[in-house]
């Protein structure tokens, strides 16, 4: 069966984030961009599924050009095809949705994967947003599924517990933290993506609704203290919790 | 308009305590705005009963709609309905709980209504008439403050991070004729309970969480201990390290590529603090620390800390909280 993941470039998330006084971006001199870390489990899901199943593994971006590079890097990794739709992205998820379910509706894949959140904004938006546009049943925070016959079966992390949920295909899949850790590149894996085809459209996104005013740093906590060393400590700390901080 | 609507979270017929806070931040903001608070209340039979509770938070009106379709409260099937409810009151804000189902939510309802989605805000307020959102970014590491050129505007509220005021007020319940839309395409067909009962790691109020200073899976008992002494409120969290290692599940993950959480007490157990988990669990109000390492970087965000070995130190912390507790 034939897969679409779509996919967003990001800051590592090691990186220490800069900007300057009134930023609404952060600065990217020397900041080291990834595959986000979520799109990389939907990327290994959907190579796990066509390989069991047959059909190719499409993997589509909106972003700007130097998401090129993280395109091919999923190429390299086994996906068969790329496309980037070029343009600024904003903090909108919506904008982001509209763009992408407006490439989607064109195609024919029946099962589309996203990261469950982008390592950078955090929004958590874009999947469900674009099955809703196109339409079509969304499961999200997954961390394993299967497709039989029409139906897609998901294992969804919902707080306290699994939620198994079945959806009709066509459908949009969500992918969190589960067994699909991605693979590394092969050498053979990385000259092949040179040769796979990356298609570049010019995206139209509009302006944005969801404007960014300015970016802060979070507030510095103010000075803690050492109580003590070892299990000597332990007596002050919970005086501390219970009496100073007031907490238990 | 100013009015402000908060999308009630429920879950085998009891609206959620997630609810409270949640509405109680409608009440504040739709004061400032010169509006009133509304809760939409969606679920099977009988979820309306009592449901003017709402108001005793802040919530003017409650609307209801019950229906025996609504009672798992499937996404695609409740974000039709709530669309439908939105359209027909011109609001300024809808808000959601950034829980789960919230999350889940809030993206479809936002698409349908073609509305500005806002996740996870941590901040919202009305400064001199002026509607001021924050969330943070970056797992955390930074924060963005946000504008809407559109309204309504959808926001999710982070839990635990806005409070709530409780008085003997009653909202005015208003219920309507829910209508179920006909093409369903996702079916939920199981449920399975994680083992342990306790509370989700991002509604908690206390967290204990444990990183590789535990040393290995078979040592979380201590962990587990202390945080059954600290009460029904508490759940267990685990730095990225302990997770991929597999001593933990993912669910449990504190930082940017699990849960940023802001409980009132955070325990950081042999955990380094690395920037990423720093970045999720930094909010939270009060920070202690247990550490082998004097230098390590999670004391400079503790409040308290305590340099020693975890093994020794656990046990004897039960041992004083379900004391002060048992006296309590």
């Amino acid at each position: 069966m034939d897969i679409i993941v779509c996919m967003k470039r990001v800051p590592d998330t090691e990186t220490r984030v800069r900007f300057s006084d009134g930023a609404t971006a952060i600065d990217r001199d020397g900041v080291k961009f990834i595959l986000s870390p979520y799109d990389e489990f939907a990327l290994e899901a959907a190579l796990r599924t066509s390989e069991a199943a047959g059909g190719e593994v499409t993997v589509v971006t909106l972003g700007d050009e130097d998401s090129q590079e993280t395109l091919r890097a999923a190429l390299a990794a086994g996906a068969d095809a790329a496309v980037l739709l070029r343009g600024s992205v904003t903090m909108d998820g919506l904008a982001t949705a509209k763009v992408l379910a407006g490439e989607l509706k064109t195609r024919e894949e029946q099962l589309v994967l996203f990261g469950v959140k982008a390592g950078d904004d955090d929004q958590q938006q874009v999947g469900p947003m674009v099955a809703t546009l196109l339409g079509r049943p969304c499961a999200s925070d997954v961390t394993s599924f299967e497709v039989r016959g029409d139906v897609v079966r998901c294992d969804r992390a919902v707080e306290g517990g699994t939620e198994v949920v079945e959806m009709d295909l066509p459908a949009v899949v969500t992918l969190t933290k589960g067994d699909f850790e991605l693979r590394y590149a092969s050498l053979k894996g990385i000259m092949a993506a040179k040769r796979k085809p990356l298609d570049v459209k010019d995206a139209d996104l509009g302006p944005g609704r969801l404007v960014v005013e300015r970016l802060e740093y979070p507030p510095e906590r103010a000075e803690g203290r050492i109580v003590g060393e070892g299990v000597g400590a332990v007596p002050e700390l919970v005086r501390l919790l219970r009496d100073e901080a007031k907490v238990i | 308009m100013g009015d402000v609507l908060a999308i009630a979270e429920q879950r085998d017929g009891k609206i959620r305590p997630v609810t409270h806070e949640l509405v109680g931040a409608a009440a504040s903001v739709a004061h400032g705005l010169g509006g009133s608070a509304h809760a939409l209340v969606l679920g099977g039979v009988g979820i309306g009963d009592g449901a003017g509770e709402l108001g005793g938070y802040g919530a003017e009106v409650v609307r209801v709609g019950e229906d025996a379709a609504l009672e798992g409260c499937a996404p695609e099937t409740c974000a039709g309905v709530i669309a439908e409810a939105v359209a027909s009151h011109s609001y300024e804000l809808i808000l959601f709980a950034a829980t789960a189902l919230g999350k889940d939510l809030a993206p479809r309802v936002a698409a349908l209504i073609d509305a500005p989605l806002a996740s996870d805000v941590t901040r919202l307020e009305v400064e001199s008439g002026k509607l001021v959102v924050e969330r943070p970014v970056y797992g955390g590491k930074a924060i963005a403050r946000v504008g809407f050129a559109a309204a309504p505007a959808v926001l999710s509220l982070r839990t635990n991070a806005f409070g709530t005021n409780e008085s003997q007020a009653e909202g005015r319940t208003e219920r309507f004729a829910v209508v179920i839309p006909e093409t369903v395409r996702s079916r939920t067909v199981e449920f399975r309970a994680a083992e342990s009962g306790s509370v989700d790691v991002s509604e908690a109020s206390v967290i204990v969480s444990g990183g590789r200073g535990m040393k290995g899976a078979e040592h979380w008992n201590l962990l587990e201990d202390l945080r059954s002494a600290l009460g029904a409120q508490a759940a267990l969290g685990a730095s990225r390290a302990v997770v991929d290692a597999g001593w933990r599940p993912h669910g449990e993950q504190v930082g940017q590529t699990g849960k940023t959480v802001a409980p009132a007490l955070y325990f950081a157990v042999g955990i380094s603090g690395a920037v990423q988990h720093l970045a999720g669990m930094r909010t939270s109000q009060t920070i202690v620390a247990i550490n082998k390492d004097p230098d390590a970087p999670i004391f400079a965000v503790a409040d308290y800390g305590i340099v020693g070995d975890a093994f020794g130190v656990l046990p004897k912390l039960t041992a004083e909280i379900t004391a002060l507790r048992s006296e309590g």
